[in-house]
């Protein structure tokens, strides 16, 4: 009897050492890590922004800039697309959501009104500036020269038949930029681009295909009767080999350009910026990408960049104002600002004090004007 | 050898003209050692193929990612004057204005507002943060020179170290020509120097490659694995002794052995997922923090760290256990005495290549917010943190040139943690090991 309690006293002891041991530095971290979930619970110190990974490369460096010149936390910036940042910026408010969101287009009518319904009435919506989409190719060879309507032709998955008659589709049989438009050169199309999960992908659908395809009055006609049909001819791209999707990388893509001098490359204007060395930009329209042709929109591939802030989080997120203020500031996005450096594209005079004001007095955007 | 055997067994075949089975055999022999030559020789080229790749990308790794260990540096003299600091707040004070201030100071011959403008750019916006912490650490009284070695921006970085050529025309380079004159005029006054890069090893991220570091992913890494590490390990090894000792043989086990195997093999963005739900939506946990990522990742590496364990407990020999309960030894007695010593090191090889897996891994992480823009480095559990191979990701994704070379330099540095974390599996292995 006495040996069973003392071993049962030695197995107690030994069970007790061993979930000590085992447990000993966790038992201690959680009541740590509790504590300070309490607090950033009660207060998060810095500002929480997603969304477009387009505007990423611009509001990383506002946030390091805000960051290292105040005495506030730097904002941590997550890149999730401007639908994936859409959707976490509408969830709610209180601190486990974001504060701000980035966009490479306008807030939809539903997005907003689903923000609403979670009780983030009120959103204030900031332009920022304007990308371009550029397609370009090796500087060993001539820049090409594009209408929007080549590149349609070129890249759509079906084209209108040259031969047929009006509102026949044919599957597209162009092989060489010499087949879509006699004066383009002799080569294989051969385009690298992105998947169809990115936002420069949709973008550029949208200003370059879609646009083109409106070349042709009965696909044009087609927008008003039959929407999901315009869009099936309009927004499909080729799937034979000619268009390649290279991934997000869009520095894979400057590199393949490098050492393919035949091939066409599409991303944003400010890779081409970077590399202005081994790429150039192809003319759209007969206008060659460039600051001013895309700042004042007579580069057709161009669109506007936005953010939105939760206007409940002004008061109680510190820094909310004063971020808003770094972004705002001639220094940032002004035309010799640090942004124009990244490769944004400022906007005119009257819409950045128009924008400015609007971030100063957090104008709430109402779900109608959409 | 073989060549007498095959010419008696030749011999004695003819003279007695019956099939043996020895002639069979040496028939055949000949080519079974072809057969065996040539398996080893496919065995050979394998590993060959393998350690060239693996030569291959390391060189290239290496290759590309050694300059980003050197950064170039310009000396600047800047002169302080009182007035410059703001005295009742110097943190308000306008130190980028006396960083240009210097500048132009040095170049005195540059007055046009477009010029002024390039020979800014040659310099880091660091500049100032540098001189900002150096004035509020010791704040200078009166007016004084202070020397400093500011970073050079990164273009100016990428001339030095010769990944931009000087000698093609200038619209093919991200430098001007009057910038190259300015960088030349440095040179000649050894005033432009590549210095070992300390930023890269003590800073957090940035958007301007020369003032990037790793330090904050390393800690943030650092942190998570902690997490994985707590939660994982007490575990997996309760659920393996479990599991081989104790549960019964029935369906229910079987049923749960055969999910742990499963969860294995699952995609780590499925634990992700989970993470998400779970963990952010409905416990409502910190976004973005190695607390819940190392949670994350502790799912993800439970399954190995199980399986290596049960096999660990399985190759301890019967002989042991017997003895022991021979002895008068109860079954924990058994157990916590004598097979989980014995087995504790393929334990810990488990765990360990576990956690260098869940050292690699992004997908997970992307779902819980850890893929993000992060300057200021994590303090603890609850900081908002990036991992290394979301900070790869991240810079292999950025269009500045100069983040191509941090890429693989920051590459390396994942390999060395890599590395250092097999190194104290291997020496723990070799200490606690034990033969029969």
């Amino acid at each position: 009897m006495k040996k069973t309690v003392t071993l049962a006293a030695f197995m107690l002891l030994l069970a007790g050492s061993l979930s000590v041991i085992g447990c000993g530095p966790k038992a201690e971290q959680p009541a740590n890590e509790n504590q300070t979930a309490e607090e950033t619970q009660s207060a998060r110190d810095y500002i929480s922004i997603v969304g477009s990974s387009t505007v990423y490369p611009f509001a990383t460096v506002v946030a390091e800039q805000f960051g290292k010149t105040t005495d506030f936390k730097t904002p941590k910036i997550e890149s999730t697309g401007s639908g994936g940042g859409f959707k976490l910026f509408s969830a709610g408010v209180g601190i486990e959501h974001p504060d701000i969101t980035n966009a490479s287009r306008r807030i939809k009518k539903s997005e907003c009104e689903m923000s609403a319904e979670n009780g983030v009435t009120e959103v204030v919506e900031i332009k920022i500036g304007y990308d371009g989409i550029v397609m370009a190719n090796s500087k060993k060879a001539e820049p090409f020269s594009l209408s929007r309507k080549d590149i349609f032709l070129a890249l759509a998955k079906e084209v209108p038949d040259p031969n047929g008659a009006e509102g026949a589709l044919i599957a597209n049989p162009y092989k060489t930029w010499k087949d879509v438009n006699p004066e383009l050169p002799d080569k294989k199309i051969e385009v690298l681009g992105p998947p169809p999960t990115s936002g420069t992908r949709d973008a550029f659908v949208e200003l370059g295909m879609e646009a083109g395809a409106k070349e042709f009055a009965w696909i044009k006609d087609l927008k008003k009767k039959d929407k999901d049909r315009f869009k099936q001819i309009s927004h499909t791209i080729r799937e034979d080999g000619a268009y390649i999707e290279a991934g997000e990388n869009d520095n894979l893509i400057v590199q393949k350009l490098d050492a393919n001098a035949d091939a066409l490359g599409i991303f944003g204007f400010s890779f081409l910026d970077q590399n202005t060395d081994k790429i150039q930009g192809a003319f759209v329209d007969g206008v060659q990408p460039a600051f001013s042709a895309i700042g004042d929109g007579s580069y057709p591939l161009s669109r506007p960049l936005f953010f939105y802030v939760k206007k409940a989080h002004a008061g109680t997120i510190p820094g909310m104002n004063e971020y808003l203020e770094e972004f705002t500031s001639d220094k940032a996005w002004g035309d010799e600002g640090y942004l124009t450096e990244k490769g944004l594209i400022p906007m005119s005079k009257e819409e950045r004090e128009k924008f400015a004001k609007a971030a100063q007095e957090l104008t709430p955007l109402s779900c109608d004007e959409l | 050898m073989s060549k007498s055997t095959t010419g008696s067994a030749a011999r004695s075949s003819a003279s007695s003209g019956r099939v043996k089975t020895i002639d069979i055999v040496n028939k055949g022999l000949k080519s079974r050692y072809r057969k065996e030559k040539r398996f080893r020789v496919y065995g050979l080229l394998s590993i060959i193929a393998s350690a060239v790749f693996l030569a291959f990308l390391l060189s290239s790794i290496v290759f590309n990612g050694y300059s980003a260990f050197l950064q170039t540096y310009i000396k600047l003299d800047v002169p302080v004057k009182t007035g410059m600091i703001n005295e009742q707040n110097p943190r308000r004070s306008d130190f980028q204005g006396i960083i240009k201030a210097a500048i132009r100071d040095y170049f005195p011959d540059v007055t046009e507002r477009k010029d002024t403008r390039e020979l800014y750019s040659i310099f880091s916006s660091g500049a100032a943060f540098q001189l900002r912490e150096k004035v509020l650490k010791n704040p200078p009284e009166g007016d004084t020179t202070i020397s400093l070695w500011v970073p050079a921006d990164d273009d100016v970085d990428m001339l030095m170290k010769g990944h931009m050529k000087r000698d093609v025309p200038e619209s093919e380079r991200r430098l001007s020509d009057k910038q190259l004159r300015w960088i030349e005029k440095l040179e000649t006054d050894k005033r432009i120097e590549k210095r070992f890069n300390t930023t890269f090893f003590t800073a957090g991220d940035s958007r301007e490659p020369e003032l990037a570091g790793i330090w904050g992913a390393v800690k943030g890494s650092f942190y998570t694995m902690i997490v994985t590490l707590v939660l994982s390990f007490p575990i997996g090894i309760a659920a393996a002794v479990y599991l081989e000792e104790f549960a019964p043989k029935n369906i229910a086990t079987d049923f749960i052995e055969v999910n742990i195997n499963n969860l294995a093999a699952v995609p780590s963005i499925v634990f992700g997922l989970l993470g998400l739900a779970v963990f952010l939506n409905f416990f409502g946990m910190p976004r973005s923090t190695p607390l819940v990522g190392g949670i994350v990742l502790m799912l993800m590496t439970l399954p190995t760290i199980i399986i290596a364990s049960r096999a660990a407990l399985k190759a301890v020999p019967p002989s042991i256990r017997e003895a022991a309960l021979g002895v008068g030894s109860s079954k924990l007695q058994v157990i916590t005495g004598h097979v989980l010593p014995l087995a504790l090191p393929g334990m810990l090889t488990g765990t360990i290549i576990g956690m260098a897996q869940a050292l690699g891994e992004t997908a997970p992480l992307l779902m819980i917010g850890m893929v993000a823009f992060i300057v200021d480095i994590p303090g603890g559990f609850t900081d908002p943190a990036a991992v290394m191979p979301v900070q790869i990701y991240l810079w292999a994704d950025s269009p500045e040139r100069a983040f191509v070379e941090r890429t693989s330099a920051a590459i390396m540095v994942l390999l060395a943690f890599l590395v250092s974390m097999n190194a104290v599996a291997v020496i723990m292995r070799k200490r606690f090991e034990r033969r029969w």
